[in-house]
C-alpha cells in the first residue's frame, strides 16, 4: 500500500526515553503531583499520556488523575468536510478539571487546531488552574498563536513529509516516522 | 484515522426501511458518545453553531419533541418550534407551503411529526433542508426505532440472534414498523403479538412471527416492547374493553413468570398503565422504559450530527483532515 519513504526518528526506547525526561519535566514544572491531571486527546495522545501516567506514577510513588477529550464536535473544520468524522469518547477525570493543574497531552504538535478546539472543550467542562500542552513531537506549521510547554522532540519537515506517531494500542508498534511522499508514484 | 469508507446517511431520515444495517450501525455506534455529553454540567457543544432547525408538529408530542429539542439545544443549533394542533389530514398545498415558507427564512432542518404515512419523504422531496421524519401516521418512526435498538444493544450486547416481540397495536403504529425494520436489518429474530383487530392482514410479510396468545410470546422472546394501546381506538371498536384487553393482552408480572428469563421490558410511552402494562412491570427491576428516554436524545443528537452540513463529495478531505 505504501510506496513513501519512511524514516524512523524514534524507536521504542528513544520515545521511552522522552517521555521519561517529559514525566520530570512536568512534575518539576507543577513542582510536584498535587491536583496534576493529565488529558490526552484521542486516540493517540490518550496512549502517551498514559504512558507519562504510569512514568510519573512510577517515580513518585503516587497514583495520578487522567482523563481524555475527543475534539470531533469542537473541530473548526466540521461543516466542510465530507461524511461526518467518527465521534469517539471524551473521559472528564473523576474530580473534574475545576481548579486542576490539567497537562494536556497530545501525539504531534501541527497547526495548533487540534489544541483550540481541546481547550475549548476544556473550557466547557469548568475552570483548571491552568492548562499546559505536552507533546511528544513538535512538528512546526501553526497556524494558532499556540506553543506547547513540554516537547519530546521537534522535527524539521519538508513540504513533502508528514509525521506519524505510531502507538501499540492503534498500530502495533511505539516510534515515530517521517513519512516522505514519493513524487515520483503520484 | 478510519481506512475504510464511511457510510454516509444521505439528506434526510425518513425511515428505517431505507437504511443499511451498517448505517444503522453507524447511528447507534456515533450515539455512545454523545450519552455523555448529557451527564456534563454544561451540557453542550458547538457542532450545529449556527444551523437552524424547525421542529414542525403537526401532531401532538411532548416525549419526542422535547428530545429533539433537547438534542438540538445540546448541540448549539438555534430551534424553533410549530405546532399546528388539529391538523391531521395531509392537505399536500399546505404542507408545501408552509415548507417554502420556511425555506424563504433560510432554514437548515426540519423535524416534522404529521398524521398523514408519507409527509416526511413528500416534504423530503420537495424542499433542499434535511428533513427527520419524526412519526409520520403509520408509516415510521425512525428516531424511536433507533433508541429501541440502541436500548436493547446497551442491555443485552448485542441485536444479533435476539428474540424480540411486539406486543398491542400493531396496526396503527409507525413504532412497530421501524422496531421490524431495524431489528431484522441487525439481525434479530422478530414476532408481534396483538389482537387480531390490531394486526394488518398482510404483517407476515414483513418477516415476522405472529403470536395469537401472549403467553406464548413471553416464553419465546428474550425482549417484549410492549406498545401503547391507542385509546382513541376504543371508539371504533377494535377492543370491546380496557378491562379486557388487559386481562388477555396486558403485560402483568403473573404472565411474566411463565418465562424461564428475565425479559426485558421495553415500552415508547406514554403508558396507560394497567392497560397494556401494568404498574408492577413498568417500574420493575427488568424494565428499561426511562433508559430509553435517556438514550432518546442521544440518539438523536447522533442524526442531527450525521446529516447536519457535510458537502457530498468532499470524502476524501475528511479523510485527510481526520488524520492531522
Amino acid at each position: 500500500m505504501d510506496k513513501n519513504n519512511r524514516t524512523r526518528v524514534m524507536d521504542e526506547s528513544d520515545v521511552h526515553g522522552a517521555v521519561a525526561r517529559m514525566a520530570r519535566e512536568i512534575v518539576e514544572f507543577n513542582e510536584g503531583t498535587d491536583g496534576l491531571v493529565l488529558m490526552g486527546i484521542q486516540r493517540r495522545g490518550t496512549q502517551i499520556a498514559a504512558l507519562l501516567v504510569s512514568e510519573i506514577e512510577r517515580t513518585e510513588g503516587v497514583s495520578l488523575e487522567s482523563g481524555f477529550v475527543d475534539i470531533t464536535l469542537y473541530r473548526d473544520d466540521l461543516m466542510v468536510v465530507g461524511p461526518r468524522p467518527i465521534v469517539g469518547e471524551s473521559k472528564l477525570p473523576s474530580r473534574g478539571v475545576d481548579g486542576q493543574k490539567v497537562v494536556l497531552v497530545d501525539d504531534v504538535l501541527h497547526t495548533g487546531r487540534t489544541i483550540r478546539a481541546a481547550l475549548n472543550e476544556l473550557t466547557d467542562w469548568g475552570r483548571p488552574e491552568f492548562i499546559h500542552l505536552c507533546v511528544l513531537v513538535d512538528r512546526g506549521g501553526r497556524e494558532l498563536p499556540i506553543q506547547p510547554d513540554i516537547v519530546g522532540q521537534r522535527v524539521e519537515l519538508l513540504e513533502t513529509q508528514s509525521v506519524e506517531v505510531h502507538v501499540p494500542e492503534i498500530d502495533g508498534a511505539l516510534g515515530v516516522e517521517i513519512v516522505t511522499i514519493n513524487s515520483e508514484t503520484i | 484515522m478510519a481506512s475504510s469508507p464511511v457510510p454516509t446517511l444521505g439528506k434526510d431520515l425518513v425511515g428505517l426501511e431505507s437504511l443499511s444495517q451498517e448505517q444503522i450501525l453507524m447511528i447507534l455506534d456515533t450515539a455512545e458518545p454523545f450519552k455523555e455529553i448529557s451527564e456534563r454540567r454544561i451540557k453542550k457543544v458547538p457542532v450545529l453553531r449556527g444551523k437552524t432547525i424547525v421542529n414542525l408538529f403537526f401532531e401532538a408530542s411532548t416525549r419526542t419533541r422535547v428530545s429533539f429539542e433537547f438534542a438540538e439545544k445540546r448541540l448549539s443549533a438555534d430551534t424553533v418550534n410549530i405546532s399546528v394542533a388539529g391538523s391531521s389530514v395531509i392537505k399536500g398545498e399546505t404542507l408545501v407551503d408552509t415548507a417554502r415558507n420556511l425555506e424563504a427564512m433560510r432554514i437548515d432542518m426540519v423535524v416534522m411529526r404529521h398524521g398523514s404515512s408519507g409527509a416526511a419523504k413528500f416534504l423530503a422531496d420537495r424542499i433542499p433542508s434535511n428533513v427527520i421524519n419524526a412519526g409520520d401516521g403509520r408509516h415510521e418512526h425512525p428516531t424511536q426505532g433507533l433508541l429501541d435498538l440502541l436500548t436493547i444493544r446497551d442491555h443485552c450486547d448485542r441485536v444479533q440472534g435476539l428474540k424480540v416481540c411486539l406486543v398491542g397495536d400493531i396496526l396503527h403504529s409507525r413504532v412497530a414498523r421501524s422496531n421490524i425494520y431495524g431489528l431484522l436489518k441487525l439481525g434479530a429474530e422478530v414476532a408481534v403479538c396483538a389482537p387480531k383487530t390490531l394486526l394488518p392482514s398482510a404483517i407476515g410479510d414483513l418477516g415476522v412471527k405472529v403470536f395469537k396468545r401472549i403467553e406464548e410470546a413471553i416464553e419465546w422472546a428474550d425482549v417484549l416492547n410492549v406498545l401503547r394501546l391507542q385509546l382513541e381506538r376504543m371508539e371504533e371498536g377494535y377492543v370491546p374493553s380496557l378491562r379486557e384487553y388487559n386481562r388477555i393482552w396486558g403485560v402483568t408480572a403473573r404472565k411474566l413468570e411463565l418465562s424461564p428469563q428475565d425479559l426485558l421490558i421495553l415500552h415508547p410511552g406514554p403508558m396507560n398503565r394497567g392497560v397494556e402494562i401494568d404498574s408492577d412491570v413498568a417500574d420493575g427491576p427488568h424494565s428499561v422504559i426511562l433508559n430509553q428516554v435517556t438514550n432518546g436524545v442521544a440518539v438523536r443528537m447522533a442524526v442531527l450530527y450525521l446529516l447536519a452540513g457535510g458537502q457530498p463529495g468532499s470524502a476524501e478531505a475528511a479523510k485527510k483532515e481526520a488524520g492531522t
